[in-house]
């Protein structure tokens, strides 16, 4: 999560400045230090190694430039898994800001106990994806989870572990439910931003509130709403690995396999560490373009923020 | 750079204390994968090796999940970190073997150690299943279980069934499933974990046939999966059908199918006999039984093969290290020990002496099933077919065959498809994997 | 306020009661399941309501019980989360506080590439890198080392980018009226920017907390001895779904265990985090 925390701010320039030489260069240096050990170093390996055939333990190494790049796109899987990584990523984002709109449209409204409801609200964000998804599957996997087991009892046919798209629905609830208490505190505060005389002017021209909400609250929202739909998407793509590996496994058949799931699939559990390092590359080529895109949006909002 | 340099800095003047401090003492690192109950008896088996002798300290580490302990080995080798003893689980034994320049293999370590390694003391079949062609044995085998099956007495005795007498063949399995089903004793008549374990791997050696060529990949080369022989496909068939009205209903790819069983949801089910603790612990009316066998095979039953993990112990490490290896796998194979991992884990003992031992102390008599799975291993000296599977990559493949199985158990497609699927996929995946 | 009919104001209880349940649910549910017998647990389903084995279940595996599977006492496993959450937190906040101040405040050369060079990290998960990761902290002989742990997660360009929007908010008659009055960098920073950039600080503080606290792929490959251990680590040390025993009654204790305190820093922080994240969206 705190990975994708970006905010948004409208920033006012020029700027005035210290006109200090070395003094900068001293405040960058322990981030950029660590930036580079940390990240660069190990980015360029991964880089290296996407060029490599090689065995796990690294004894037989053959360097075969793109092979390995022509060999994933070419991989029928690897395209299965992206249409995975698309429906599973928007369909988390919509539902968790469904469900916080909703929560906080009725918060908003809600007079007395709000400060109590938030409270109640915001637990899940606390929970480690390890353990959420533990606690997931103790729930709703057909042997172990007690609601299955509800389920089943009401004559539901629930069987994830075999029905590709139950089991898409337990993974985008499951990663839904992390996120809808992030969305919950976003919305709130854009619906207190909305002036109450704005909605008080419809009301008085006979505005329903449904009208309402869908003619004045809802654009004055847009802003929020893109940022969330943004963090949310990039949560569902890059942060939803813990959760997926403990909830689905990627099963069944190869329905719930995102591509961070099968980079590490292939690098960890199959060892095909070439595969495994051309699919990194890729990814981060992708996250690279989304941040700056992202940024092109976070500055642009200087004119109309 | 400054910050880096004084956090490895203290790191390194910690590693040289560490150094000093330990001079008189060789220690060797132990990584491992196991949880719950297991991973106390590591613990107490670690403590109690230390405290019967002086040269040596044996640290274990937990390193999480089988392939992430695995993985966490292949890493710290990379970086020349490499653990004196990695634990690795059974499908990574082809991974293991393949890496030659990387581990030292188990009976060298203790030859060179000057001991006498006596092959005959061990359980043949366990013993097998971590040796080379020619015999040598690469790893030491550590925890070995094998499939049994279980039932719910208290199911059978509503389905009328006979509460003493569990199915011995698959079509017995298949019959009494239904009967479960339609007389409504339970809503599911049979379940199963580990559907590659069981019902490909084991049911080929149970069954005596064959798994895959150059036996089942043993001999090396050029592997070709044989899993769409009319045999398999006719057992998978029979699934799939019972899989339609819930007959059989499938718990996921390893152990979780156990949850169903321990909930009275199925009467019968087929597991590791590793597996038995839960179902004790559960306080449910059970019954053990063998594994199931296919009344179309000629030879059935054979024996069946060992899962588990076995003991590896890396290259390049001192002498000393290897002296302290080679005095904790002769301390692990001494009886009392052998016996106390049999009867606390749940797993096999290794030695033939542990075996005895635990039979007259009268275990067996009081605990009938833990019997089961080494009568099960040792009942006929293997075969071609029946000395385990063995592929560089069979984690690949194992999860290629149950993706087929999965879509099959669906009603996406036919037992024949899937197998022929399993088999088209899996071998350009071995192919690939040998290439590398 | 526009007036609101009750059955309007019941219907918006109602929602929120709904939504509170689905979303607090799982845990409470876990914390259900730490108060029965292991033999309950095990046949399933379990009841919805708290059983009586509270007291039983917590005693045993506060003292001894998890130590006996974890190999480490509960509160080294504690102390190591809480030092690896609050190194991470303060870490990263701390280098990132510099860096964009250095970013917005100065001019010098390079200062573009720097900040690209830091802003494109933003959001690559460290399952991705793993292993040349793993390799560098072997070469640096992190391993094993609370600075192991923490470091190499604050490597990411988050809290810069949001301190650096943060800033730019600044009016830049600030900075002049601290030139003006003969104030140096220094002492700008810490009579001005830190004083306005609390409530920021305060919710990243939490983020990050969290980010700290819930790690698991990371600590399990960079720790070698137990006593390193954290507390998600020792949890899943002690599932089983294979052949061990699980003693599931344990499990829940210890699930409580380690979703409780990070809860515990959101709900008690609540006021800051919130006025954080929502004045830096604003």
């Amino acid at each position: 999560m705190g990975d994708t925390w970006i905010a948004r701010k409208i920033s006012l320039s020029p700027r005035v400045v210290f006109p200090n030489k070395i003094l900068p260069f001293l405040l960058v240096a322990p981030q950029l230090a660590i930036t580079l050990v940390f990240f660069y170093w190990p980015a360029g390996q991964a880089l290296y190694q996407s060029m490599l055939r090689q065995d796990p333990f690294g004894l037989r190494t053959k360097f075969v430039w793109f092979a390995n790049f022509r060999k994933v796109l070419a991989d029928p899987a690897y395209l299965n898994s992206i249409k995975v990584t698309v429906v599973f990523s928007l369909a988390t984002a919509i539902v968790a800001m469904c469900v916080a709109l909703l929560l906080a449209v009725m918060a908003e409204k809600a007079v007395r106990g709000k400060g109590l409801y938030r409270t109640l609200l915001i637990w899940p964000y606390a929970v480690a994806p390890a353990i959420a998804g533990m606690l997931w599957l103790f729930l709703f996997n057909p042997s172990i989870g007690s609601l299955a087991y509800l389920l089943r009892s009401l004559g539901i046919a629930w069987d994830p572990l075999l029905n590709g798209t139950h089991a898409m629905i337990l993974l985008v609830s499951a990663a839904a439910w992390k996120q809808i208490s992030y969305n919950f505190l976003f919305f709130v505060a854009g619906l207190q931003a909305v002036p109450k005389t704005l909605i008080e002017a419809a009301a008085m021209d006979g505005a329903g509130e449904t009208k309402r909400f869908w003619t004045i609250v809802f654009p004055l929202l847009a802003p929020t709403t893109f940022f969330l739909l943004v963090v949310n998407t990039v949560y569902a793509l890059f942060d939803t690995f813990g959760i997926v590996h403990a909830v689905t496994g990627g099963g069944p058949g190869k329905t719930t396999e995102t591509l961070v799931y099968k980079v590490y699939n292939d690098g960890f559990v199959n060892l095909i560490l070439g595969d495994s390092a051309a699919q990194s590359v890729i990814l981060m080529a992708i996250v690279i373009a989304l941040t700056a895109i992202q940024f092109r949006y976070v500055e642009r909002k200087v004119h109309y923020g | 750079m400054k910050f880096f340099g004084f956090a490895a800095g203290i790191a390194a003047t910690l590693t040289l204390l560490s150094t000093t401090s330990a001079f008189a003492v060789t220690q060797i690192s132990w990584w491992h994968a196991m949880t719950g109950a297991n991973a106390e008896v590591v613990a107490k088996i670690s403590k109690d090796f230390n405290a019967s002798q002086s040269d040596y300290e044996l640290i274990p580490v937990f390193k999480g999940t089988y392939p992430e302990t695995l993985n966490a080995g292949i890493a710290a080798f990379r970086a020349g970190q490499a653990p004196d003893i990695l634990q690795v689980f059974d499908v990574g034994t082809g991974v293991m073997m393949a890496a030659e320049g990387a581990i030292k293999p188990a009976a060298d370590v203790l030859t060179s150690a000057g001991m006498t390694f006596d092959k005959s003391q061990y359980l043949p079949g366990i013993v097998g299943y971590y040796s080379k062609p020619d015999g040598t044995m690469l790893s030491f085998p550590y925890n070995s279980s094998s499939p049994i099956l279980y039932y719910n007495k208290d199911i059978f005795q509503k389905a009328g069934l006979d509460v003493n007498n569990p199915p011995k063949t698959w079509n017995e399995v298949w019959e009494a499933a239904k009967k479960i089903k339609t007389s409504g004793a339970a809503s599911c008549g049979y379940t199963s974990t580990w559907l590659t374990w069981i019902h490909l791997e084991n049911f080929a050696a149970w069954n005596d046939v064959s798994w895959a060529t150059q036996q089942n990949g043993l001999a090396g080369g050029d592997v070709e999966l044989k899993i769409n022989a009319p045999i398999f496909v006719n057992h998978f068939q029979a699934l799939a059908d019972l899989a339609k009205d819930g007959t059989f209903k499938y718990g996921g790819r390893t152990s979780e199918a156990k949850q169903i069983f321990l909930a009275g949801e199925c009467g019968i089910f087929t597991e590791s006999s590793g597996g038995l603790g839960d179902i004790v612990k559960s306080g449910m009316n059970y019954g053990i039984g063998q594994l199931p066998y296919d009344t179309d095979a000629k030879g059935a039953p054979q024996n069946t093969t060992p899962g588990g993990a076995s003991l590896w112990v890396f290259g390049n490490k001192s002498d000393e290290e290897y002296k302290g290896v080679a005095a904790f796998f002769a301390y692990l194979s001494k009886t009392d020990v052998q016996e106390y991992l049999h009867q606390k884990s749940g797993y096999l003992p290794v030695t033939l002496a542990a075996y005895e031992a635990t039979k007259k102390s009268g275990f067996y008599d009081k605990n009938p099933g833990r019997e089961t799975p080494i009568l099960q291993m040792t009942g006929k000296a293997p075969t071609d077919n029946s000395k385990g599977v063995r592929l560089p990559n069979l984690p690949q493949v194992r999860d290629i065959q149950n993706e087929e199985l999965e879509k099959m158990l669906a009603g996406q497609q036919t037992a024949q498809q899937a197998l022929d699927n399993a088999v088209t996929r899996g071998n350009a995946a071995i192919k690939e994997a040998l290439e590398n | 306020m526009i007036g609101q009919s009750p059955l309007r104001t019941f219907t918006a209880h109602a929602v929120l009661i709904l939504g509170i349940l689905i979303v607090a649910f799982p845990i409470y549910y876990t914390f259900v399941a730490s108060t029965h017998t292991l033999q309950t647990i095990l046949r399933p389903p379990l009841p919805l309501l708290p059983g009586g084995q509270l007291w039983n279940n917590y005693s045993e595996a506060l003292f001894g019980g998890i130590g006996r599977i974890g190999g480490v006492s509960v509160g080294q496993l504690l102390l190591n989360t809480t030092i690896m959450a609050l190194g991470v937190a303060v870490g990263k906040i701390f280098i990132s506080i510099l860096s964009a101040y250095a970013i917005v405040f100065f001019r010098f050369p390079l200062r573009m590439t720097f900040f690209w060079l830091i802003f494109i990290t933003l959001m690559l998960p460290v399952e991705v890198r793993i292993l040349p990761t793993y390799k560098v902290m072997v070469d640096l002989g992190m391993i094993d080392t609370y600075a192991g742990l923490i470091i190499p997660l604050i490597a990411s360009a988050t809290a810069t980018l949001l301190f650096r929007q943060f800033f730019m908010t600044i009016p830049g008659e600030l900075v002049e009226a601290a030139r003006v009055d003969g104030a140096g960098p220094w002492r700008f920073f810490f009579d001005i920017l830190l004083p306005l950039s609390r409530t920021n600080i305060a919710a990243l503080f939490v983020i990050l907390f969290i980010y700290g606290w819930t790690q698991y792929l990371w600590p399990l490959l960079v720790t070698n001895s137990n006593d390193m251990n954290t507390i998600v680590i020792a949890l899943r040390k002690m599932v089983s779904f294979a052949d061990a025993d699980t003693e599931w009654h344990l499990v829940m204790v210890t699930a409580m265990l380690a979703i409780v305190p990070p809860i515990l820093v959101v709900v008690l922080m609540q006021r800051w985090f919130v006025r954080g994240l929502v004045e830096s969206e604003k």
